[in-house]
């Protein structure tokens, strides 16, 4: 299936969660509610026309200006296509729905997400920092991040 | 002057200084704690490993604090890690000894700026006997570090610690 057609079946199926796309780019992305990320990806996943069984990456971002968002890219064993879907959300309210129960391999990807820009990533089955001590304060990778001066007495920057 | 600078022809009998003795048995069997964190614990196996045979010096690698004299902290130390190490070295007997090795466990290395999980500098947490510099050491310059430890622990007093 081509970015096209893939777009047209989920804007079918979910019409307004949907939100925006652009699908001439080198890698097409669509970008989706964060609430529902679950049962769209769901979709992609059960659905024989697009059979999406491999996740092959999660990454989270700090697009600056107070948003932050996930990227799954996306590749189906099947049918050798790929798409790259986007959800975003606020520092406000950031939170994302999980989708460790459609791709097994999205839990710790998430965990990290979690742990390195905060977003919460909600109905995660285990959501714990992955990398950093439980004691860790702060999301080292949003771009407002200050590297703090001592961490357990012992000094930090150079 | 050697260990051995007065010798009985006859009897087998040697005669040195205890200090000597003592300094001369630890500096040839320096049990390793191994402490391999990121690339440079590859080079820390290729200087195990049969061509450069870390074990003529009479290191042999320790998985185990508590049989080991000196540790070689090798690669990158996180923050999170650096607590552990603590509690490793403090767990080692007396005598012990500490030898850095590559830029990321001297002072940070490449995450010196913006590394904010990298410790910057293994000795803000333990006291180092030698730092062996490069990114990564090769395992002559290993090899180098372990002969200036010896050469630290052959000068070392019963009264006074100075290593």
């Amino acid at each position: 299936m081509t970015a096209d057609e893939i777009y047209n079946s989920l804007k079918a199926q979910f019409g307004d969660a949907i939100v925006e796309a652009k699908l001439d780019a080198l890698q097409p992305w669509i970008v989706v509610d964060p609430n529902r990320t679950k049962e769209i990806a769901l979709f992609l996943r059960d659905e024989p026309a697009t059979q999406f069984d491999s996740m092959m990456c999660l990454s989270g971002v700090d697009y600056n200006g107070g948003k932050l968002g996930i990227v799954y890219h996306l590749f189906s064993m099947v049918h050798k296509h790929k798409i790259v879907l986007k959800a975003h959300c606020t520092k406000e309210n950031p939170h994302i729905q999980s989708v460790s129960s459609v791709w097994g391999t999205a839990n710790w990807h998430e965990r990290e997400v979690f742990d390195m820009y905060g977003v919460v990533i909600d109905e995660h089955p285990d959501l714990r920092r992955i990398l950093l001590p439980y004691d860790w304060e702060g999301h080292p990778l949003r771009k407002d991040y200050k590297v703090p001066e001592f961490y357990n007495g012992m000094k930090v920057p150079y | 002057m050697g260990l051995l600078d007065q010798r009985f022809e006859n009897g087998n009998v040697f005669i040195t200084s205890l200090e000597n003795l003592l300094n001369w048995a630890r500096l040839s069997s320096l049990y390793q704690m191994q402490f391999g964190l990121a690339c440079c614990a590859i080079e820390m196996m290729a200087a195990s490993a049969s061509d450069f045979d870390i074990m003529r010096f009479g290191i042999i690698p320790r998985a185990t604090p508590r049989q080991a004299d000196v540790m070689f902290v090798a690669g990158t130390v996180t923050l999170k890690m650096a607590s552990r190490i603590k509690r490793l070295y403090d767990q080692m007997a007396e005598p012990r000894y500490i030898i850095s090795m590559g830029s990321c466990a001297n002072c940070g290395g490449p995450y010196w700026e913006h590394g904010y999980h990298v410790l910057k500098g293994v000795d803000r947490v333990i006291p180092v006997d030698v730092f062996v510099p490069g990114c990564p050491p090769r395992p002559e310059a290993l090899l180098e570090g372990i002969i200036k430890l010896q050469e630290k622990v052959r000068k070392e007093s019963v009264v006074k610690k100075s290593a």
